[in-house]
């Protein structure tokens, strides 16, 4: 396997687009790619797309042709790839190890999903698909009570408290009130984040991330040919998937989940550090529970010390540990198949120093944790410039 | 259908349902670790309960089980 590095990326902002189609999106994003990268379309080998459910929220199929064609790419391999909210960190995945293993060299690799032209009920619907459905779903779970389940649990086990929660939700909205490209730009008060209204109890409307449209894109090439695209370069040091039950009566403590500490577990071992090492980290908080409980699977803290450690402010941009410095999935928005790659944005703007506002002093080792369903796809992935 | 017995591993009152179940919002379900080993995701009947509370099947509609609070 040889050295792989990000050497270009591109996002359009994350909102509800009414007059934007899901190609359109897919294409912004990826033309932006292209661009910073400094790449002509014939350089590309293969183009990976990450689509969570754009058949369901759009009615079209066969969508990594129909967006790679758009962005005028001709005749090389085109795939979709779903794993629920992990679809583009799973494509990611796969065309890291297309260009690690030598078959690619320079790879496109696309975040997109369009979810405001349905409504929320639908939205609820679509989303509990990458649940069971035979069972848990058929039972009226939505993916707000499932992970409502495992907060309860986990209060339960762990003393974890609504206070807690809220502290996540507090942090990541002032992270993404500094974001240009987030979909919620505004702090919120420890009292508005206790207070929201009840979605799955424990977790109110500010535990749980948005509705909406958007894309994010990476080139991908080889670390000794990435002169050739930028100056700024990103190595990918570790990076693994790992997989789990579908349906959380499954699991035999859903306080945990298998996928992120295998996945981790894999991806520090290959990068050579361990997770005291990490300086900053994107972690999918698709609700508030699922930043702590990914914090404790990581190894950033103990079981049950995810909480305590994010009121305390160590996650926060001037903490020890940043997380989320986009605003994450709660406050940058959450269009599910394009989460993945724009965590790997995320990290690689504060990596480039181009974060703005949200810019942090210690951003040369950065990890991303993009999680899929209740647990059951989790990919890792560790950046670097150092 | 023979009384199934088991004890709620967790549980939540769901508010914002997704299409099919929004005229039964809102209403709980829960995770039962039963009594014959295994666990199952159900709808919760009646009296609201939580984490360690013992429950019995009442009914079961369409593959899903519906559980109720016992003594």
């Amino acid at each position: 396997m040889r050295p792989v590095a990000v050497v270009g990326m591109g996002k359009t902002a994350f909102g509800a687009f009414p007059d934007r189609d899901l190609r359109s999106l897919a294409v912004e994003a990826g033309e932006k790619c292209l661009k910073n990268a400094h790449a002509a379309l014939s350089q590309i080998d293969a183009f990976f797309l990450g689509n969570f459910a754009g058949p369901s929220f759009t009615g079209q199929n066969h969508l990594a042709p129909y967006i790679s064609t758009a962005l005028g790419l001709r005749d090389i391999p085109a795939t979709r790839i779903e794993a629920a909210c992990a679809s583009s960190g799973s494509a990611f995945f796969h065309a890291y190890n297309g260009v690690a293993g030598g078959v690619y060299d320079a790879v496109l690799v696309v975040g997109a999903e369009k979810m405001t032209s349905q409504s929320t009920p639908k939205v609820t619907e679509i989303l509990a698909g990458a649940g069971d459905c035979a069972g848990e779903v058929k039972a009226g779970s939505t993916f707000a009570s499932l992970f409502a389940m495992i907060a309860c649990r986990h209060m339960y086990q762990f003393g974890t408290t609504r206070q807690h929660l809220a502290a996540v939700a507090v942090k990541n909205h002032a992270n993404g009130a500094l974001n240009p490209d987030a979909q919620m730009r505004k702090m919120i008060t420890m009292e508005q984040a206790m207070a929201g209204k009840p979605i799955a109890d424990p977790l109110n409307l500010y535990d749980c991330s948005l509705i909406s449209d958007g894309a994010a894109a990476v080139l991908l090439a080889p670390a000794e040919r990435a002169g050739e695209f930028t100056d700024k370069p990103v190595r990918v040091l570790g990076i693994a998937q790992a997989s789990d039950f579908v349906a959380l009566d499954q699991k035999p403590d859903i306080t945990t989940f298998p996928a992120v500490r295998r996945a981790s577990e894999k991806a520090y071992g290959m990068a050579g550090i361990g997770p005291a090492d990490v300086q900053l980290a994107e972690l999918h908080d698709c609700f508030t529970i699922a930043e702590i409980i990914a914090m404790e699977d990581l190894g950033f803290v103990g079981r049950g010390e995810g909480g305590p450690y994010t009121l305390e402010g160590h996650t926060a941009r001037s903490g020890e540990r940043p997380v989320n410095t986009s605003g994450g999935l709660k406050s940058k928005g959450h269009p599910v198949g394009a989460t993945g790659v724009a965590q790997i944005c995320d990290l690689v703007l504060q990596m480039r120093c181009e974060a703005g506002g949200r810019q942090v002093p210690r951003h040369s080792l950065g990890l991303a944790q993009n999680l899929g369903g209740s647990g059951a796809s989790c990919v890792v992935t560790i950046l670097g410039t150092v | 259908m023979s009384e199934e017995t088991g004890t709620i591993y967790t549980e939540t009152v769901v508010h914002s349902a997704a299409e099919a179940f929004a005229k039964d919002a809102p209403y709980q379900i829960a995770i039962v670790t039963l009594d014959s080993g295994g666990r199952v995701t159900g709808r919760i009947l009646g009296e609201r309960v939580s984490i360690e509370d013992r429950v019995a099947r009442v009914e079961t509609r369409e593959g899903v089980p519906f559980f109720r609070k016992v003594m």
